[in-house]
């Protein structure tokens, strides 16, 4: 499972930049399944055929990153940010454009204090000569991701874009070992969830599941002095009640928790204050669409350094399998 | 010029019907059909040579403006209706209801201010527009609850090259669109004129789903923020500097390979083209895109600086650059296999 993880974390995928990491995981997945096709707004879809329930699986393949917008006469690059980025996270990172051109993120250093950082007055230095010789490596419109290369810590994977790297690698585990079911499963990897949920909203249209389950990362309150929340890392995938975005249905809650108690693996439940996820684009699809998700708990969310155990996803692999081939 | 007279007219969101008409009038020659649906957007249709694409061309009747919503005595209490910076209201002239009664904002007079009150800005909430009437029946009268205001400025060329008008953002957009749906073209053409857009993108959002296109294009007015006090690098767009197409914004993320086509389109072609450089506001694209199961967006923009102001001012260099890499465009899609390419 690391070196699955730690290949999905290390490709781009900005937003709306999805090009290489979907190359990836249709590499990875082309030979399991019955079909796959690349829709108008760049989503992956591979169906598995079958006569039985129609069942939409998501997880975004998107990361946050930071868009150039402009470039001073000294070669330093301004920025806007894609997808939540914390200024206070962003400072002294390293980003890296597609092109794998690096640099540091920096404020302007006559801030008298750091409460005023705002990405507005922060940059990119890619230790460009000037403008012309920064603009032979990035133009204005150019994404970078932050690098934050995925290293193992005992049970646990520190990385960046493990939201939702972590979910990619759980449907591909799930799709490499499916049983045999009479279930039509459409395994979609969705763009542009960090900019509002954009790529499962126009995946469902198109699909018109009875059922969805999408699995990505939740935030955890099990670090110093955090803000209170049920959910650790290591105490198993998390079944999704609510998040901002979405009250999951309770069909879809039973079939996962079922699932779970009867395979017995340790599960726990989530309720998210704040931030949504793609089930809730999803469930008000067309005439409404049954939806929920497995949540992996993570920490430090959106930061470089993201934390998630291995055994909450190993769980969440087989938590998704039992859900989807169960009658 | 058509502009002068577009932006002449008023129609605060959800009350575009006197745009519209006067849209219709002029559209209704070229296209096959003309379809006015249950929001009020208009749809201007052209059957294609070949027919094999959908293409939907969008732009906004719908300005930012004002609402009665009550009295004292004779005077209009109001709401801003769309996206308004407060601070820039007081003094303006206004023209309220389809009678286009003329008013004025304003507010209890500075000599009788407190000083704590001469050191902040005068919120809308305290302001007022005055039309002359002395009785608040007068007033009911005059401007009924619920009527619409919009700023009144009249149509003028400063300079060489800019026009300053009211609602620039987006009857430029509507201009281009009339010019546009001259043209027979390979591809059937939906040009829309859409309703509500200040107020949440809404029209597109039904209009697109009626059409489910292949790829739109969004002719809008954008920011345009190179004034004196904004460093360089927050400059949106450059008065001046060409069409402006979007890379990102709040609402969509442009289609990429659409996006460059345009860009390169323009720059071989000696179009004047810049990005917008900031990723904040939104327009149609953003509903338009997430239609259905997805459509491919674009948007060419006009920079507009003082945008959801009664003076907003635009270069007519930019809006040409802006018509012309929308005529290319689309002769560019009249090759079935260029189109077909973008889309797939």
């Amino acid at each position: 499972m690391f070196e699955l993880v730690k290949s999905l974390t290390e490709k781009f995928g900005v937003s709306g930049n999805e090009e290489e990491i979907r190359d990836f995981i249709k590499s990875k997945i082309e030979k399991y399944v019955d079909g796959i096709e690349i829709d108008a707004l760049g989503n992956l879809i591979a169906t598995k055929k079958g006569n039985g329930k129609k069942i939409m699986v998501a997880a975004h393949m998107d990361e946050i990153g930071i868009m150039a917008t402009h470039i001073d006469d000294k070669g330093f690059i301004r920025f806007s940010n894609i997808g939540w980025v914390s200024a206070n996270y962003a400072l002294g990172q390293r980003v890296m454009f597609k092109n794998g051109t690096v640099g540091t993120v920096f404020y302007e250093e006559q801030l008298e204090d750091l409460k005023g950082l705002k990405l507005s007055n922060m940059y990119i230095d890619i230790g460009a000569k000037d403008k012309e010789d920064a603009q032979k490596k990035v133009m204005i419109g150019d994404t970078a991701a932050f690098c934050g290369e995925a290293q193992k810590s005992g049970d646990m994977v520190i990385s960046k874009a493990l939201d939702d790297r972590s979910g990619c690698a759980v449907l591909i585990k799930t799709i490499e070992n499916l049983p045999k079911t009479d279930n039509e499963i459409y395994f979609v990897f969705t763009v542009q969830e960090e900019l509002g949920l954009r790529g499962a909203k126009t995946a469902a249209y198109k699909l018109l599941p009875e059922l969805a389950i999408a699995v990505d990362v939740t935030l955890t309150g099990d670090t110093p002095n955090c803000k209170p929340m049920e959910v650790k890392c290591g105490s198993g995938p998390a079944i999704k009640i609510k998040d901002r975005s979405v009250i999951c249905h309770s069909s879809v809650k039973k079939l996962l928790e079922e699932s779970a108690q009867k395979i017995k693996i340790p599960y726990q439940f989530e309720i998210l204050e704040s931030g949504g996820s793609d089930p809730g684009a999803i469930h008000v699809t067309a005439g409404g669409i049954p939806s929920g998700a497995i949540s992996i708990p993570c920490r430090y969310t959106h930061s470089p350094s993201e934390m998630v155990s291995l055994t909450d996803m190993e769980n969440a692999v087989k938590l998704l399998t039992q859900s989807l081939v169960k009658d | 010029m058509i502009l002068k007279e577009l932006t002449e007219l008023n129609g605060v969101s959800g009350s575009e019907y006197n745009v519209m008409e006067f849209i219709k009038g002029h559209v209704e020659k070229y296209a096959d059909s003309v379809t006015i649906d249950s929001m009020g957007n208009l749809i201007a249709f052209k059957k294609g040579i070949t027919g094999k694409y959908k293409v939907m061309l969008s732009a906004h009747m719908d300005e930012v403006g004002l609402m009665v919503t009550g009295y004292q005595d004779g005077m209009l209490k109001f709401k801003n209706v769309g996206g308004i910076d407060e601070r820039i209201l007081l003094g303006k002239r206004v023209l309220i209801g389809d009678k286009r009664i003329p008013g004025f904002i304003a507010a209890k007079p500075v000599h009788l201010q407190e000083k704590e009150e001469r050191s902040v800005n005068i919120k809308l909430k305290s302001m007022y527009i005055d039309i002359g009437a002395d009785k608040r029946e007068e007033a009911e009268e005059l401007a009924p609850l619920g009527e619409y205001v919009a700023f009144y400025s009249e149509y003028t060329e400063l300079g060489n090259d800019t026009i300053k008008a009211k609602a620039l953002d987006d009857r430029v957009g509507c201009a281009m669109l009339m010019e546009l749906i001259k043209e027979r073209y390979n591809f059937d053409l939906y040009a829309c004129f859409t309703v509500q857009e200040e107020v949440g993108l809404r029209g597109s959002e039904i209009a697109a789903y009626r059409i489910k296109p292949h790829v739109a294009i969004v002719m809008e007015g954008t920011t345009c923020s190179d004034v004196p006090g904004v460093d360089e690098h927050n400059h949106s767009t450059t008065l001046g500097g060409g069409a402006a197409l979007t890379i990102m914004d709040r609402t969509s993320y442009g289609d990429k390979a659409l996006v460059n086509f345009l860009y390169k389109l323009a720059e071989e072609n000696n179009i004047k083209v810049q990005f917008k450089r900031t990723t904040t506001g939104g327009n149609d694209a953003g509903k338009i895109q997430l239609t259905g199961s997805g459509v491919k967006v674009a948007s060419i923009s006009v920079p507009c600086r003082y945008i959801h102001s009664p003076a907003s001012i635009m270069s007519k260099k930019d809006y040409d650059a802006c018509l012309e890499l929308a005529k290319l465009a689309l002769s560019r899609f009249n090759n079935d296999e260029i189109l077909g390419g973008l889309i797939s």
